[in-house]
C-alpha cells in the first residue's frame, strides 16, 4: 500500500525541536502529489461535471495556511433537483444489472483509488488539515477496503439475511461531514451502489475536494452516467437534498442537532433513516491496566485527527489508585506530540479543519475553564498562520462540567476518577450519546462484564479506534440509528 | 327452589402499571362498549401522568429484565402462553365482544395469541445467533456484533384490522420484550378490556414488574407522552394512524425525532392489516442495537 511506496526526497529545512525530547528533521510529502486543483469546481451530475445554476461559489481553504485551494458551487435547490432527476433516471438500469456486474464496478473503484492513494491522500490533507500519515495509513487503505467489502457483497444479497432477492430503495441522499472526508464518502457510497441503489452524495462544505476527484474516479472506471452524483454546499443544499421529495433513502452523518432536524422533517414520509451523530465516549482505565499500552490508546482515542472524531474518547474516566500514575505517563506522552504541517510525516496532530471549529473548541474549553476544571497543555509552537489547537487535558472534572457533557470534536481530553467498576459503568453511560467506549483491564470477566454494561455501538477494549469495512459501527441513544460496515449495514439500503 | 337470580361478579378493569394494578391517578374512567353500543365495562381514563409513571416503572425493570438469561427470557414468555391457554374462554368472550365476531372466530384469534407468545419465547435465546456474529476485520483482532434490547419502547396497539384486540397487542407485545427490553403500552382505546385482562395474566407468569404496562385511555392522551418522553427509546406505532391530530403517526414521529427515537411505523393501511398471518423477524429486529466489542489477539 501507500504506506511503503517510496517517495521523493525533500528539502531539509530548519529540524524542529519538540520539547526538548527529540529534534526531528522536517519530512514534508510534496503537495504537488495533490494533483490539479482547479480554481473552480461545479457539481457532478449523471456523469459530468456541470455548473451550477446559481452563481454563488464557496472557497476551501488549506486550514494549515489558510490559503484558499479552490471555488465550489454553492448547490441550489435546481441543482439538488438535476441531481435527483439524474438519480433516478440511472436507478432503473443500475438496479437491474446482475449484482455480479455491480460488484466489478465497485471492484474497479476499490482498485483505482488503490492506484491513486497518494494523490487522494495528499489532497485529502492539504483540505482538510489532517496528517498525512493518517491519509496515508489509515483513511486511503480504508477507504479501499470498504469498495472491496461491498463489492463482494452485490451478489451475495440473497444470502445477507434479509430474505430472498432483498430490493433497493431507489434514490439515497448522503450528506457527510468534513472529518473523514473520503472516508466517509465510502462509507455511504459503497453499500449504496452494492445493493443497486443511486446515490446523491454533499460533501462538508470545507473539505469537498477528494469527493470531486472521487467523480472522476467513477468515470475512469466507467460507471454509468447518475449512478453516482456528487453535488456541493453548504447546510443549505444539504437540507434541499434531505428533503427532496423524490429521494427513497436518507443517510447522514453529522451533528445531533442536524440529525434530530432531518428526522423530524423526513417524519410521515417513510423515507429509511440512518443517522451517525455525535458522542462523548468515555475511555476507562482500571488499576490493573497496562498503564503505557493504555496511555498510547488514550492518545490514540481522543488526539486521532486532531480529536475530530465523533468517536473520540473525549472523557477519560481513570481509577482513583491510579489517576496520578496515569496522568504522569498520559502527559510526558503528550509533550511528545508533534503538531504542526499537516504534509509533514512526522506530524501527530495537524490543523483544526476550520475557523468556526477552531472558534467552538476555544469557547468550550474557555467554558471548561471557567467552571474550575484545571487545564494543561504540553508547551508546544503552533504555527503563525492556520487554524491550530494545542492537545489540551482538564483535570479535577465534574459531570456536570461542560467539557464532560458537549462534544468539542477537538483534542481536548476530560479526566474523571473513579472508585469501582459500577461507578465506572454509571459515569460511563451518564450521557444522552452512546456511539463508543473504551476499557482498559488485564481482567477477561471485567472486560466482559463492562462490555455489556455500556450503553455504546462500539466497545473497544484494550485498544481504541480501530474500523473495519466488515465491522458495524453506530451508536445508541442520539448518537443516531442504523449502522455502517459489514452484513448490518447492508440493512440501510434494502428494502426490508 | 328458589327462583332468585344470581347476579354475576363484575370485574372492574384497572391499569397495569410495575407489576400492580392502580386506577387511573385521574379517578376517571370511561365507557367501553361492544361493537353493538351495548355497555361492557367502565376503564380506567389513563392520563398523560399515569404514562410518565409507567416510563418510571418500565425504566426500573430494564436492566433486570435485559440481564436475566435469554433462556430464562423464553421461559417466562413461556409461562404466559400457559396462562393464558388455562383463561381461553375468558379471553375469546373479551375478543368476541371487542371485534364484534363469533365466538368460535375469537376463540381461535386467542389460539393464535398463545401461539405468538410461544414462537416469541423460542426466539429469546436465537436472536443473537441470526442477528449477530464475528466480523473478520483485517487485523490482530477478536471482534463481535451483538443484538442488545433497546430500553424502553412505547407502544401504541393495534386499534385497528383483524385480531387487533388482541392477537395484534400480544404481536407487538412480545416482540419487544423478547429481547429484553421492557414496554409502556397504550392499548386499543375503543377495545381495552382483552389488552387489561392481559395485565392479570402477565402477573401470574413470573414476568418482574414493570416489564409490561398496560394504559387504557385516550391515545391522544397517552401516545404524545411516550414520544415525547426522554426515557422512551423507541416507540412501535402500529395503531396510530387510525387518529388525526395529536395521536397520528406524522405528529408522533416528529416529535419522537427530538429524542431520536427508533420509530417504527404502522402499516399503510392499518384497518387491513390481518394479524393472524405470521409475524417473521420484522418487529423482533426493530428494537435491538447493534453492539460491536473489539479486543486486540497476542501472546
Amino acid at each position: 500500500m501507500a504506506k511503503n511506496k517510496k517517495t521523493e526526497t525533500t528539502t531539509v529545512t530548519e529540524p524542529v525541536r519538540t520539547s526538548g525530547l527529540f529534534a526531528y528533521a522536517p519530512a514534508p510529502e510534496s503537495p504537488a502529489a495533490a494533483g490539479d486543483i482547479a480554481g473552480s469546481y461545479g457539481h457532478f451530475i449523471g456523469g459530468e461535471f456541470v455548473d451550477s445554476s446559481g452563481s454563488e461559489a464557496l472557497k476551501t481553504v488549506n486550514p494549515a495556511t489558510e490559503q484558499v485551494l479552490a471555488e465550489f458551487a454553492q448547490g441550489t435547490d435546481e441543482d439538488v433537483d438535476r441531481a435527483v432527476k439524474a438519480a433516478r433516471k440511472a436507478f432503473g438500469d443500475w438496479s437491474a444489472l446482475p449484482g455480479s456486474e455491480r460488484g466489478k464496478y465497485l471492484y474497479r473503484i476499490a482498485r483505482i483509488i488503490q492506484e491513486r492513494s497518494r494523490e487522494l491522500a495528499v489532497l485529502e490533507s492539504i483540505d482538510n488539515g489532517k496528517p498525512i500519515r493518517e491519509t496515508r495509513d489509515f483513511d486511503l487503505p480504508t477507504v479501499a477496503a470498504h469498495f472491496f467489502y461491498y463489492a463482494g457483497w452485490a451478489d451475495k444479497l440473497d444470502y445477507a439475511g434479509f430474505g430472498r432477492n432483498p430490493q433497493p430503495l431507489g434514490v439515497a441522499a448522503q450528506v457527510i461531514p468534513w472529518n473523514f472526508p473520503l472516508m466517509m464518502l465510502a462509507w455511504k457510497i459503497a453499500p449504496a451502489l452494492a445493493t443497486g441503489n443511486t446515490v446523491v452524495l454533499k460533501p462538508a462544505e470545507t473539505t469537498p475536494l477528494t469527493a470531486l476527484r472521487f467523480a472522476e474516479i467513477c468515470q475512469q472506471a466507467g460507471l454509468p452516467k447518475g449512478v453516482v452524483n456528487i453535488v456541493t454546499g453548504d447546510g443549505r443544499t444539504g437540507a434541499a437534498l434531505t428533503s427532496h421529495p423524490e429521494v427513497n433513502k436518507v443517510a447522514f452523518t453529522g451533528s445531533t442537532n442536524v440529525g434530530r432536524s432531518i428526522a423530524r422533517q423526513l417524519a410521515g414520509s417513510r423515507k429509511k433513516l440512518s443517522l451517525e451523530l455525535g458522542g462523548k465516549a468515555a475511555n476507562i482505565v482500571f488499576d490493573d491496566a497496562p498503564i503505557d499500552q493504555a496511555v498510547e490508546g488514550i492518545v490514540n482515542g481522543i488526539f486521532f485527527n486532531q480529536g475530530h472524531v465523533c468517536c473520540a474518547g473525549s472523557r477519560l474516566l481513570v481509577q482513583e489508585s491510579v489517576h496520578d500514575e496515569v496522568l504522569d505517563a498520559l502527559k510526558r506522552r503528550m509533550a511528545t506530540l508533534r503538531v504542526g504541517d499537516p504534509l509533514d510525516k512526522n506530524t501527530d496532530i495537524g490543523a483544526v479543519n476550520s475557523a468556526a471549529q477552531l472558534a467552538r473548541i476555544t469557547e468550550l474549553t474557555d467554558a471548561g475553564e471557567a467552571e474550575g476544571a484545571e487545564r494543561w497543555s504540553p508547551s508546544c509552537e503552533l504555527p503563525s498562520a492556520g487554524y491550530w489547537f494545542a492537545p489540551t487535558l482538564f483535570t479535577g472534572v465534574t459531570q456536570a462540567n461542560l467539557v464532560a457533557r458537549e462534544e468539542i470534536f477537538g483534542p481536548v481530553l476530560s479526566v474523571l476518577t473513579f472508585r469501582t467498576p459500577t461507578e465506572a459503568v454509571e459515569k460511563a453511560n451518564n450521557t444522552p450519546y452512546g456511539l463508543s467506549a473504551g476499557i482498559w483491564t488485564e481482567k477477561g470477566s471485567r472486560i466482559l462484564w463492562m462490555a455489556n454494561q455500556l450503553k455504546a455501538g462500539v466497545v473497544w477494549a484494550n485498544t481504541f479506534n480501530k474500523f473495519d469495512p466488515t465491522s458495524p459501527f453506530g451508536g445508541y441513544k442520539e448518537s443516531g440509528y442504523g449502522r455502517e460496515g459489514g452484513r448490518h449495514g447492508l440493512e440501510a439500503y434494502l428494502d426490508v | 327452589m328458589s327462583d332468585v337470580i344470581r347476579l354475576d361478579v363484575m370485574k372492574t378493569y384497572k391499569l397495569f402499571v410495575g407489576g400492580k394494578f392502580p386506577r387511573s391517578e385521574s379517578g376517571r374512567v370511561y365507557e367501553v362498549s361492544d361493537s353493538k353500543g351495548q355497555w361492557l365495562a367502565n376503564a380506567p381514563l389513563g392520563t398523560r401522568k399515569d404514562t410518565r409513571d409507567a416510563v418510571l416503572a418500565a425504566r426500573a425493570a430494564v436492566k433486570g429484565w435485559a440481564g436475566t438469561t435469554a433462556y430464562n427470557r423464553g421461559q417466562v414468555l413461556y409461562r404466559i402462553a400457559e396462562m393464558l391457554q388455562g383463561r381461553r374462554e375468558q379471553f375469546a368472550a373479551e375478543v368476541a365482544a371487542a371485534e364484534g365476531i363469533g365466538a368460535k372466530k375469537a376463540a381461535t384469534l386467542v389460539d393464535q395469541a398463545i401461539d405468538r407468545w410461544v414462537w416469541y419465547a423460542g426466539w429469546t435465546d436465537k436472536v443473537a445467533q441470526i442477528a449477530g456474529g464475528a466480523n473478520p476485520v483485517a487485523g490482530p483482532y477478536f471482534n463481535l456484533s451483538v443484538p442488545e434490547p433497546t430500553g424502553v419502547v412505547g407502544i401504541v396497539a393495534p386499534q385497528a384490522g383483524y385480531g387487533h384486540s388482541f392477537l395484534g397487542l400480544v404481536s407487538v407485545i412480545a416482540p419487544v420484550i423478547a429481547t429484553g427490553n421492557t414496554a409502556v403500552v397504550a392499548v386499543a382505546a375503543d377495545a381495552p378490556l382483552p389488552a387489561l385482562s392481559l395485565g392479570e395474566v402477565l402477573a401470574t407468569s413470573d414476568l418482574p414488574g414493570g416489564v409490561v404496562n398496560l394504559l387504557s385511555g385516550r391515545t391522544a392522551d397517552i401516545a404524545p407522552t411516550l414520544a415525547s418522553h426522554q426515557d422512551v427509546n423507541a416507540l412501535d406505532l402500529a395503531g396510530a394512524i387510525a387518529h388525526e391530530g395529536p395521536g397520528a403517526a406524522t405528529v408522533l414521529e416528529a416529535s419522537a425525532a427530538d429524542t431520536l427515537k427508533r420509530v417504527l411505523w404502522p402499516a399503510v393501511d392499518p384497518a387491513a392489516q390481518d394479524w393472524t398471518v405470521a409475524p417473521g423477524t420484522e418487529r423482533l429486529l426493530s428494537f435491538v442495537e447493534t453492539k460491536t466489542v473489539w479486543h486486540p489477539m497476542g501472546q
